[in-house]
């Protein structure tokens, strides 16, 4: 089973950031339930870490796992497009995105 | 908005610019750089943090959203900026921005957080006070809605002015002669303007930088000429008054080369004087030159030639044909001739060149012959410009300068008036060398106009020219209208009343 491993920039505990967090964890559970792994990073607290990936807006949810990363800018309120741009499974299932 | 009236500066470092400026950009605030695709606005950028660094160890941090940290750190070792060494001292940080990567689709609303964290971060880790970010357009080719992208910039240019560094902002405009910047930018960093132009005119580049605004403070206005040196960077080109005013003040006379023209300038050219010598070809402007030249190497003075119209061989041989040995002098390293044809490079690089010249070699003399050669690649205004600037620098280090222009040229009573005017001011004497008709043979005269106080012969002499040189005889006699140019035989009161300056001799 593939491991799906996100990282989400967002900005201090805005609105924005927290609509952007639910966002992908509702996709996610409703994706990818039991194998994924979520880590929401502050940027304004870890700009080392803003830096290193070179995030400019946020929030941007990154893809690291499975590779190719993919990453996606905005608070991710349209779930189907967000699904696709992240290469989501269509429903929960033995079958890992194809790329 | 502090509560203070006046704004501090800070000097640039950039050559020439805080003259312009007067003073440097606002200290603790930011200036927006605007100029089209070429116009040097991310040299200007990375020279103002490089300038910071070498005139004061100021760091300096680098936003770049263009051009990779990799290629500016490559592009710039050429200008003589240690780039990787600064960031290795702590003195120069990136914040790298470049669009290097693969676009990320924006699904939902995001702001420019992250940025303004990185930026507040790197600027925090160096303490910089000084950030350059260029340039601004490639954001709004990254993100689709203008809007937000303007509005999140303008949340970061707020940030800048709040943490209190002296920034400069870059931004292309689409035309030379239109909006301030292609995505209206200007509308939140709206104090501070300066615009780079980069325009081909009578088909040649001519660069210029414009101080658009300023808030609450002085600066020049108008268009600036620069050049980009591969050597010194940008280099604004100060235009006489520019330099602190100076009075021309030595009461020491020099030689000419000719005893007779010594005479007539009533005991030889002031040794600060800037003189210009207008005559036709053939006239005797060249020999007069290297005359001038020989007198100098005969006292010990240390000369700078440069020519525009002739090789250096036949510099050489005109010399040796007046029994001046030019090579022994040039070996012995009291002599200087640079022979260039003016079409080799702009007016701008050729009054570096010149500049440096003069601070590497401090002469007592200098020679430009002639001016007319380089009104083959420039507009008359550029070089009015040009003679401005050169004769700034010249003052400034008292040397007797000859400057020649043949008549045909612009640099002649021929010339619309307020040029004609602006040239005459700026020169201590006009020597000129005409032909003449009389009595069916072609003759030459001279006359001597002195602008400063000094007593001279306002006489018209006649001129001739054998193998030991230049000999001026009896003043010319009868009607006007040798420096005009109708000739002798004209009926009287046919003088050409469009040559004011022209002295009349008493007919």
């Amino acid at each position: 089973m593939t491991a799906y491993s996100f990282r989400l920039y967002v900005t201090g505990q805005t609105e924005r950031s927290q609509a952007a967090e639910a966002n992908l964890r509702a996709l996610c559970e409703s994706r990818l339930p039991g194998r994924y792994e979520l880590e929401v990073v502050d940027a304004a607290e870890r700009p080392g870490l803003a830096e290193e990936q070179r995030i400019l807006a946020t929030p941007t949810v990154v893809r690291l796992a499975p590779l190719p990363q993919r990453r996606v800018i905005g608070d991710l309120s349209d779930h189907h497009r967000a699904a696709y741009a992240l290469g989501l499974p269509e429903r929960p299932g033995p079958d890992p995105a194809r790329g | 908005m502090n509560g203070s009236d006046t704004i501090e500066r800070l000097a640039t470092g950039i050559s020439g610019f805080d003259q312009v400026a007067l003073g440097g950009l606002p200290r603790g605030r930011t200036t927006l750089v605007t100029g089209s695709s070429g116009s040097g606005k991310t040299l200007f950028a990375v020279e103002f943090l490089a300038r910071g660094i070498f005139r004061s160890g100021e760091p300096g941090l680098f936003v770049t959203f263009e051009e990779t940290p990799d290629d500016l750190r490559r592009n710039w070792a050429s200008l003589g900026f240690p780039i990787r060494q600064w960031e290795s001292e702590g003195k120069w940080a990136f914040v790298d921005a470049s669009a290097d990567l693969e676009e990320a689709p924006v699904i939902g609303a995001y702001d420019f957080g992250a940025l303004a964290a990185r930026i507040g971060h790197a600027a925090r880790q160096i303490s910089a006070t000084r950030v350059a970010v260029d340039s601004l357009d490639a954001v709004f080719t990254r993100f689709a809605d203008p809007g937000v992208v303007r509005h999140e910039l303008a949340r970061i240019a707020a940030a800048l002015e709040k943490a209190e560094v002296t920034a400069v902002i870059t931004a292309e405009r689409a035309d030379e002669y239109d909006h301030v910047s292609r995505y209206g930018v200007e509308e939140f960093v709206l104090d501070n303007v300066v615009i780079l132009r980069n325009v081909l005119a009578h088909e040649r580049r001519r660069r210029t930088v414009e101080v658009v605004k300023m808030r609450g403070a002085p600066h020049r206005t108008g268009e600036w000429l620069f050049t980009i040196d591969p050597r010194d960077g940008l280099v604004v080109i100060p235009l006489a008054f520019l330099v602190p005013p100076f009075a021309p003040a030595s009461q020491v006379r020099v030689s000419s080369g000719n005893t007779e023209l010594d005479q007539m300038c009533g005991g030889g050219f002031f040794k600060d004087a800037i003189v210009m010598l207008v005559g036709p070809s053939g006239a005797g402007k060249t020999l007069t030159c290297l005359k001038f030249i020989a007198a100098g190497l005969q006292g010990g003075e240390r000369c700078l030639a440069f020519t525009f119209d002739e090789s250096r061989e036949q510099v050489r041989r005109n010399a040796v044909g007046w029994g001046i040995d030019l090579d022994s002098a040039e070996e012995s390293g009291l002599l200087r001739i640079v022979c260039d044809y003016p079409e080799v490079a702009s007016l701008e690089d050729h009054f570096l060149r010149i500049r440096r010249a003069i601070e590497e070699h401090k002469p007592d003399r200098l020679v430009i012959d002639t001016l007319s050669a380089l009104e083959r690649i420039v507009s008359p205004r550029a070089l009015l410009d040009f003679v401005i600037a050169l004769g700034a620098v010249v003052r400034q280090h008292g040397i007797t300068t000859l400057f020649t222009s043949a008549p045909a040229g612009r640099f002649t009573p021929l010339l619309t008036p307020s040029i004609a005017g602006e040239v005459a001011s700026l020169t201590d004497v006009t020597i000129t060398l005409r032909y003449f008709e009389q009595v069916g043979e072609i003759r030459r005269a001279i006359a001597v106009m002195q602008t400063r106080g000094s007593a001279h012969d306002p006489s018209i002499r006649q001129v001739t020219i054998d193998g030991d040189g230049m000999h001026i005889a009896e003043p010319v006699p009868g009607p006007a209208g040798i420096l005009s140019g109708t000739s002798l035989v004209t009926q009287p009161g046919m003088t050409d009343p469009a040559a004011p300056e022209s002295p009349q001799p008493d007919g």
